[in-house]
């Protein structure tokens, strides 16, 4: 069991980061292991924004091992070396954590070949790279994590958000959700749901050259997705095939720069609630978390099963 | 404090026309022994007043507390109690076996008026999964959407929700009457093994799959028909007896019921009225 939430404004920007917060706060016992942010923030739209990791947070609970501080310093210091080699100009670059950075850089080359070349470091993993996506995981609820990284003052038009409850695979932050949508800018997925056929899929995937980074069955929705729009499918087209390309239960967010989208298995399996008006979409898996930010008597529903709904900012 | 003797009368459940075999062990029946009905007491019944009212604002009140607070206000005579600011709250208005006018100005989340018997419920607001789970009578009306699982197990009483539902509605229902306003979901009536289930709108794909007993009766268009559904012949009795319940329900009043498809268990998957009793129970 896990929990999900996201929120579109369409027309205009709010504080995103603090409405996320309030939403995935609300799920908390559904997810209490790790939680993660993919937020479209008002940035200027001239410089990427590369999120990375050079390891693991290592605190209670973690299924990581233990590192030395100088190891993450090192790895950073191979991090900027091929970047420069690679002609990315850092124009800005942030230390978050010991284990994790944010870049604004300058960058015009293909970013598959990019991301190949950045995650041959040994345990360096991009969390994101666009131009407005700020992809934030880590271990702890939503407040300890938007709080580490300073979330709730970020504005911007739409956000997905996921409280995980580790089921499949470690409790770290390779293994948290959201998951990037490698090798695109600013597409991100969030799943709540166990997908039965990861195996034979990865291996498909694999072999067509994508990447993943983790073992957990999430991870899959994102790379079909990417695959699917990487052969010229549409976001909207991509989330219908995966209808019948993935098996098991779900249902899954999948965030672009300027798009909201949900979807949903053929059985219902997995809940969700959605709140629809002309100027805010906002859905999570139990209404408490659609409440947290609009306390005042709402209309809400389920979508059915097998459905999938895209809204644009 | 009502006082549930039985003497010689059938128990409200065995009137309803369930637990007709006998039973061993530590079970209920047991528990309702005549010989012992001097001395039992229906627990957590109490003698209340319709006309005496009140509210309750739980907004800033875990499930349990607010719960417990509603079983205290009936302990008092309160027979109708009005609750506000549910706020999608879970597992509110559990539990209650007595009789009650119990209103919600607000939206509940999970397993709201789970495990009743007797109550009037009304929702003026949303709910979310599996509510009036395992109901053994009363009526409950929701006045807009409902989550999956509505009505899930159910054994008797009266589930009304007037918009539109989601994914396995009367999932294990084995009595009592589901009617939905709207659409409903995917595997509507699934396992169902008694009642009847009513949709004014479409449903979804594998409409009663594997139903064991029961009636299910479609306004709307039909997904697909699951495992060992198959159409019945309506007939005047049931029509008669639609009309009569969507008057009771507030809904669907002048709904045309000569055009619903009614879709009964086929009985090939398991013929479960040529059991035995005791077969029955390790069935069930």
């Amino acid at each position: 069991m896990c929990g999900i939430a996201g929120l579109i404004h369409r027309g205009k920007s709010s504080n995103v980061g603090e409405e996320l917060q309030s939403m995935l706060q609300a799920l908390k016992h559904r997810g209490p292991d790790s939680t993660g942010y993919a937020l479209y923030a008002n940035n200027d739209g001239q410089n990427f924004i590369l999120r990375f990791k050079v390891g693991e947070n290592v605190g209670e609970g973690s299924s990581s091992v233990n590192e030395d501080e100088s190891v993450y310093n090192e790895r950073k210091k191979t991090v900027d070396k091929k970047l420069s080699e690679l002609g990315a100009i850092v124009v800005k670059d942030e230390k978050l954590t010991p284990y994790s950075y944010r870049y604004e850089m300058k960058f015009d080359k293909d970013l598959m070949d990019f991301s190949k070349a950045i995650e041959s470091i040994e345990s360096v993993e991009i969390l994101s790279i666009g131009k407005s996506l700020e992809l934030i995981k880590d271990l702890g609820d939503a407040t300890a994590v938007s709080e580490r990284y300073g979330l709730n003052k970020v504005q911007g038009t739409h956000g997905i958000g996921h409280a995980r409850m580790a089921t499949e695979s470690g409790v770290d932050i390779k293994s948290a959700h959201p998951f990037w949508g490698y090798p695109f800018a600013d597409v991100s997925v969030v799943h709540n749901g166990q997908l039965t056929n990861y195996w034979n899929n990865r291996r498909l995937l694999e072999n067509k050259g994508m990447r993943f980074m983790s073992e957990c069955d999430s991870e899959l929705i994102a790379v079909f997705l990417a695959e699917r729009m990487r052969n010229g499918a549409s976001l909207e087209e991509g989330m219908k095939e995966s209808l019948s390309g993935l098996d098991g239960v779900f249902t899954y967010f999948v965030a672009t720069k300027d798009s909201l989208g949900m979807a949903k298995d053929t059985m219902a399996a997995k809940p969700l609630v959605l709140y629809e008006s002309d100027d805010l979409v906002a859905m999570g898996s139990e209404e408490i978390a659609i409440r947290s930010i609009l306390p005042q008597e709402i209309d809400t529903y389920d979508p059915f099963d097998g459905e999938v709904k895209v809204w644009q900012t | 404090m009502a006082n549930l003797k039985t003497g010689d009368k059938k128990t409200k459940a065995q009137s309803m026309g369930m637990h007709t075999e006998v039973l061993t062990g530590k079970t209920q029946q047991k528990f309702f022994n005549p010989d012992e009905a001097e001395n039992f007491f229906y627990w957590g019944t109490y003698d209340v007043d319709f006309n005496k009212r009140t509210e309750l604002d739980v907004k800033n009140m875990e499930c349990k507390e607010a719960n417990n607070k509603i079983d205290s206000l009936m302990s008092e005579g309160y027979g109708t109690i009005v609750i506000k600011n549910p706020q999608g709250k879970h597992s509110l208005g559990v539990g209650i076996l007595n009789k009650l006018n119990l209103i919600f100005e607000g939206s509940l989340g999970y397993f709201g008026a789970g495990s009743i018997d007797g109550p009037m419920v009304r929702v003026n607001g949303r709910v979310g999964w599996s509510c009036a789970e395992n109901m053994m009578a009363g009526k409950v009306v929701i006045e807009k959407n409902a989550g999956s699982c509505f009505g899930a197990a159910i054994r008797g009483g009266d589930l009304v929700c007037k918009g539109s539902v989601g994914a396995r509605t009367g999932i294990d229902q084995k009595g009592g009457t589901i009617i939905i306003g709207g659409d409903a979901g995917a595997f509507t009536g699934f396992m169902m093994q008694r009642g009847r289930i009513i949709i004014l709108g479409d449903v979804g794909i594998n409409l009663g799959d594997s139903m064991y007993d029961g009636t299910i009766y479609i306004g709307g268009k039909i997904g697909s028909f699951g495992s060992d559904a198959v159409e019945s012949p309506m007939t005047k009795d049931d029509m008669d007896w639609l009309k009569r319940k969507l008057k009771v329900a507030e809904i669907g009043e002048n709904f045309d019921v000569s055009k619903m498809t009614k879709v009964v268990s086929g009985k090939k998957l398991w013929n479960y009225d040529a059991l035995e009793p005791t077969e029955k129970k390790g069935a069930i």
